[in-house]
């Protein structure tokens, strides 16, 4: 890490065609996961009853299984949940006149004739209705998101600086519903509250950039657009890795001691994290270049030699 | 030039003494408890106490201590195995005068209860119990309204002997009466709109027949859904209270939802029978001339007649009875379950308002020597595939309980005999008492977390939280040594502040949230990251160490600002549009944005003034 405390030099904006090349292949994988995958929803999107037991010694996934068919429930997931000794049997909405109490008592009570032992850990039951309002809310709150975002860095900087900012933010979207749908992490609320957070700290990591290009445009008076940007993004590099190497260091033991439960949103933001840091590199300053922005277009003509006295200046 | 006036130090010390106080109760965890709410007004909670009290003493309990507001008690226990034995003397002892329920108390010191710190609520997720998110049906709210006005139409009109050939409820909307001659519609809405000023009545003429149309103005209909779920809110409280939880949340959701969190409960299946059964009663005639009645399910009932099943054999199969109901359920004001002394049989003793009272006994005493029906309506949802789709509809069952010859002209108090079982008439007792819902509702999302599930979430939580926490200390100790300290004292403050905050806002601690705190406690170290970069860079570029510290920290100032203002509108979206554990998620986000500003800024500045401000300075150990 301390080598990243020379001054870097690396040639970013020069590399961005091959930096483009390899995210429009790697989107196009990711689609392409999505679209033959499909995203394995949870029972908030879909409705759908899961219970959750847990057994005295590590249970019998096919027996269970077996069980669960004599009754009827011929459609029900059954998988090992965290540890061997917790199951987790998900079943889809149930035709015919049942509830979620009256399936879980008939699970458990059927559970209980071959497992004396077994314990009821947890059971979510989510009506069909919900979960058409719940996708409905979760798209609208990303494309929320996603607006407010782009007006505000709009206002901020400059709208060519926005688009950027927004095509890493769907570059970051698209890759980790790529990789959710490649490990069929179940997509539920924690996930898309995971998905959100992304948003905000991909976000975090291309304003910090964008704001130092800012500054850079009004004080490299040498040097094009291009090696501006470049100079930017070196600047703010070891910045962008530490700070994604401490979040990293968060999550990583969120996922691994977290538990069953959290360990979606854990791997949300893993994932989110590591793209969120490339395409704030890689992604978003080449997506403004290839709008057109220069360097005049941050530059008010009006208050040219009182810029030094800008609104950079923090009086404690 | 590295120098902060001593205002800032002393905001900073209250600041911290502040956070430190109100995060504290979060320390001290909580006490086995029970908690005795008294079940009416009339009894008053000092008796109550007293009761108690003595009872305990009795018990050979030695409770923790005793605490009494306005409209509980509560006394705590050093362990669980007295809290038992304390709650079932209690309830033997107390009967149906009070509530008593198993809880947790928090166990915060007086001196800090006397501040008002107090620690943050446990969500289900951490303490296990059950979540109910139920829908009511606000159409049904409006039909039960026009079948109220219809009944009543039918009532006026024949009371003036006014001759209508039907009455009926068109498309949930309005109320048409149909008449054959003029001159008795004409008689017909001059009463009508003498008694019922709040409708709209319209005449029409077809198919030869006069018309008369009521229609219910919109603003009626909106407040009979208001009402509905109003009415249903209160209800599901006085339930809830009937089941004895500690702490429950109920609270309107949205236009027509309502959300019901029971702590602890474990036995969903008998919380949700009571929860969630809208269960009403209505007295009706027995139709003397087809009693008992020999048709079976079939047969149409004969015209002017309704015909439910039986409950008991005794009264056959199926009951014909009056399509004309006497009176329904929202009369009665308490409900009692016993025994009857003569034949021991398990029975119901009903007592009905006094509006209630009046029109029982006018209607009762017209009709002395003949039989009366009490019909028990329950409803609850079904959900059947229809052309491969899941539809969820709603079902009401109607089964006749008792049939019994009125002896004497009935009032306000009379009782429910035939009843099968104790169980039976005391949960028909307990959804009497506690009031019919207005309109039914449908449970449309449940969760339920075990005690021990809860526990292993907060211990997992707590345990990711430290460990998290400790890679970043160190991290950021070895990378930026004396000033990486100073940003973990400041990320350790940011904690405390977090918690505070979460704490006095009185905010419900979900997984979620904890996940919130974390990705926090990984991202509020950046503003200390970009600042010391910052510096680094003056440095590099011949800066001298004073002035290195005032221009970093002042040229990373707005990057940070605009960082954090981006991921600040993120998590209001995320709070706007997101419900439940997304919300709580948003808040902590928010909340730990906030903080990190004022503790990786202003706190480690002040620490680094502090420290540098006052000396010569050749390098800096950045």
């Amino acid at each position: 890490m301390w080598l990243l405390e020379r001054q870097l030099a690396f040639d970013f904006m020069n590399r961005r065609r091959w930096a483009g090349l390899a995210s429009v292949i790697v989107l196009g994988l990711a689609v392409a996961v999505l679209v033959i995958r499909g995203l394995n929803l949870g029972i908030d999107f879909t409705g759908g009853t899961i219970v959750e037991v847990g057994f005295d010694e590590p249970a019998d996934v096919a027996q269970i299984r077996t069980v669960l068919e004599s009754q009827g429930y011929e459609q029900a997931l059954v998988q090992q949940f965290g540890t061997a000794r917790d199951v987790m049997i998900r079943l889809p909405p149930q035709p015919g006149a049942e509830d979620a109490d009256e399936i879980s008592n008939r699970v458990l009570r059927a559970l209980e004739g071959d497992f004396p032992a077994v314990e009821l850990r947890r059971v979510e039951f989510v009506g069909p209705q919900i979960g058409d309002e719940l996708t409905e809310q979760g798209a609208l709150a990303m494309l929320g998101a996603l607006g407010c975002i782009l007006l505000y860095v709009a206002f901020r900087f400059e709208y060519r600086f926005a688009a950027g900012s927004v095509a890493a933010l769907l570059h970051d979207i698209v890759l980790v519903f790529g990789a959710l749908s490649l490990f069929q992490i179940s997509f539920d609320l924690t996930v898309l509250a995971a998905m959100l957070a992304v948003v905000g700290y991909s976000l975090n990591d291309t304003i910090v950039v964008f704001d130092r290009i800012r500054e850079n445009f009004l004080v490299m008076r040498k040097g094009t657009t291009e090696e501006v940007m470049n100079a930017s993004i070196n600047q703010t590099l070891s910045r962008t890795l530490v700070t994604s190497l401490t979040t990293l260091l968060v999550v990583v033991s969120l996922y691994f001691l977290g538990g069953e439960v959290i360990a979606g949103f854990a791997f949300t933001l893993l994932v989110g994290v590591v793209v969120g840091t490339y395409s704030s590199i890689f992604v978003a300053s080449a997506s403004a270049l290839a709008l057109g922005v220069t360097k005049y277009d941050l530059q008010p003509p009006a208050k040219e030699g009182a810029e030094d006295e800008g609104e950079s200046e923090f009086r404690p | 030039m590295n120098r902060y006036p001593l205002w800032k130090y002393l905001l900073l010390l209250v600041a911290i003494v502040g956070g430190v106080l109100y995060a504290l109760p979060n320390l001290f965890g909580q006490d086995p408890a029970v908690q005795i709410t008294p079940a009416r007004d009339a009894v008053s909670v000092s008796a109550i106490e007293r009761r108690a009290q003595a009872a305990l003493e009795d018990e050979g309990v030695d409770p923790l201590a005793v605490d009494r507001n306005e409209e509980r008690v509560l006394i705590r226990f050093t362990s669980q195995e007295d809290q038992v034995q304390a709650a079932d003397r209690l309830r033997t002892e107390l009967g149906r005068e009070a509530t008593v329920a198993l809880n947790l108390a928090p166990a915060t010191p007086e001196w800090l209860r006397s501040i008002n710190a107090r620690p943050m609520f446990l969500g289900l997720d951490l303490r296990g119990g059950v979540h109910f998110l139920m829908e009511v049906d606000l159409e049904a709210a409006v039909t039960q309204s026009l079948e109220r006005y219809q009944t009543d139409f039918r009532r006026v009109l024949r009371n003036e002997r006014i001759r209508y050939s039907a009455i009926e409820v068109e498309d949930n909307q309005r109320v048409v009466a149909r008449f054959r001659e003029a001159a008795d519609r004409e008689q017909a809405v001059g009463l009508l709109r003498e008694e019922f000023r709040n409708l709209n009545l319209e005449q029409e003429e077809r198919d030869s027949q006069y018309w008369l149309i009521a229609e219910l103005p919109e603003e009626e209909r909106q407040e009979i859904q208001d009402f509905a779920v109003e009415q249903n809110i209160t209800t599901l409280r006085n339930r809830v209270n009937e089941l004895g939880v500690a702490e429950p949340v109920i609270q309107q959701q949205g236009a027509n939802r309502i959300v019901v969190q029971l702590p602890g409960v474990q036995d969903t299946a008998r919380a949700k029978d009571i929860i969630g059964t809208t269960a009403t009663l209505e007295f009706r005639m027995v139709d003397e001339d087809h009693y008992p009645y020999r048709g079976g399910a079939e047969e149409p009932a004969p015209p002017g007649t309704v015909k439910y099943p039986a409950r008991n054999p005794r009264y056959g199969d199926y009951v014909v009875m009056e399509r004309e109901v006497m009176l329904t359920g929202e009369y009665i004001v308490d409900a009692s379950s016993s025994i009857d002394q003569e034949t021991g049989q398990p029975q119901v003793d009903i007592r009905l308002s006094s509006a209630g009272g009046d029109i029982f006994s006018r209607a009762t005493r017209e009709n002395v020597g003949e039989r009366m029906a009490v019909v028990f309506i329950e409803s609850r949802q079904e959900t059947r595939e229809v052309d491969g789709e899941t539809v969820t509809e709603r079902v009401r069952s109607q089964e006749v309980i008792n049939v019994a010859t009125i002896q004497e002209p009935l009032s306000t108090r009379f009782r429910i005999t035939g009843l099968e079982s104790t169980e039976a008439a005391r949960d028909l007792a307990l959804l009497l008492r506690a009031g019919s819902l207005a309109a039914p509702v449908d449970i449309v999302e449940e969760r339920t977390v075990g005690p021990s599930m809860g526990q292993e979430n907060i211990d997992r939580g707590f345990m990711a939280v430290v460990i998290g926490f400790v890679l970043v200390v160190l991290f950021m100790a070895a990378y930026y040594r004396v000033f990486g300290l100073i940003a973990n004292m400041a990320l350790l403050l940011n904690l405390v502040f977090i918690v505070a905050i979460l704490s006095l806002m009185q905010a419900t601690l979900t997984l979620p949230g904890i996940a919130g705190i974390v990705l926090t406690v990984g991202m509020a170290v950046d503003a200390n990251v970009l600042i010391f970069q910052r510096i680094r860079e003056e440095i590099r570029a011949g800066q001298s160490p004073q002035n290195a510290i005032h221009s970093g920290y002042a040229k990373a100032f707005s990057t940070i600002a605009d960082a954090n203002i981006t991921t600040l509108i993120a998590a209001l979206v995320l709070f706007l549009f997101g419900t439940g554990p997304v919300q709580g998620f948003a808040v902590t986000l928010s909340i730990g944005i906030l903080t990190s500003m004022f503790t990786a800024i202003l706190g480690t500045r002040a620490v680094v003034n502090l420290i540098y401000g006052r000396r010569r300075v050749s390098r800096l150990p950045i």
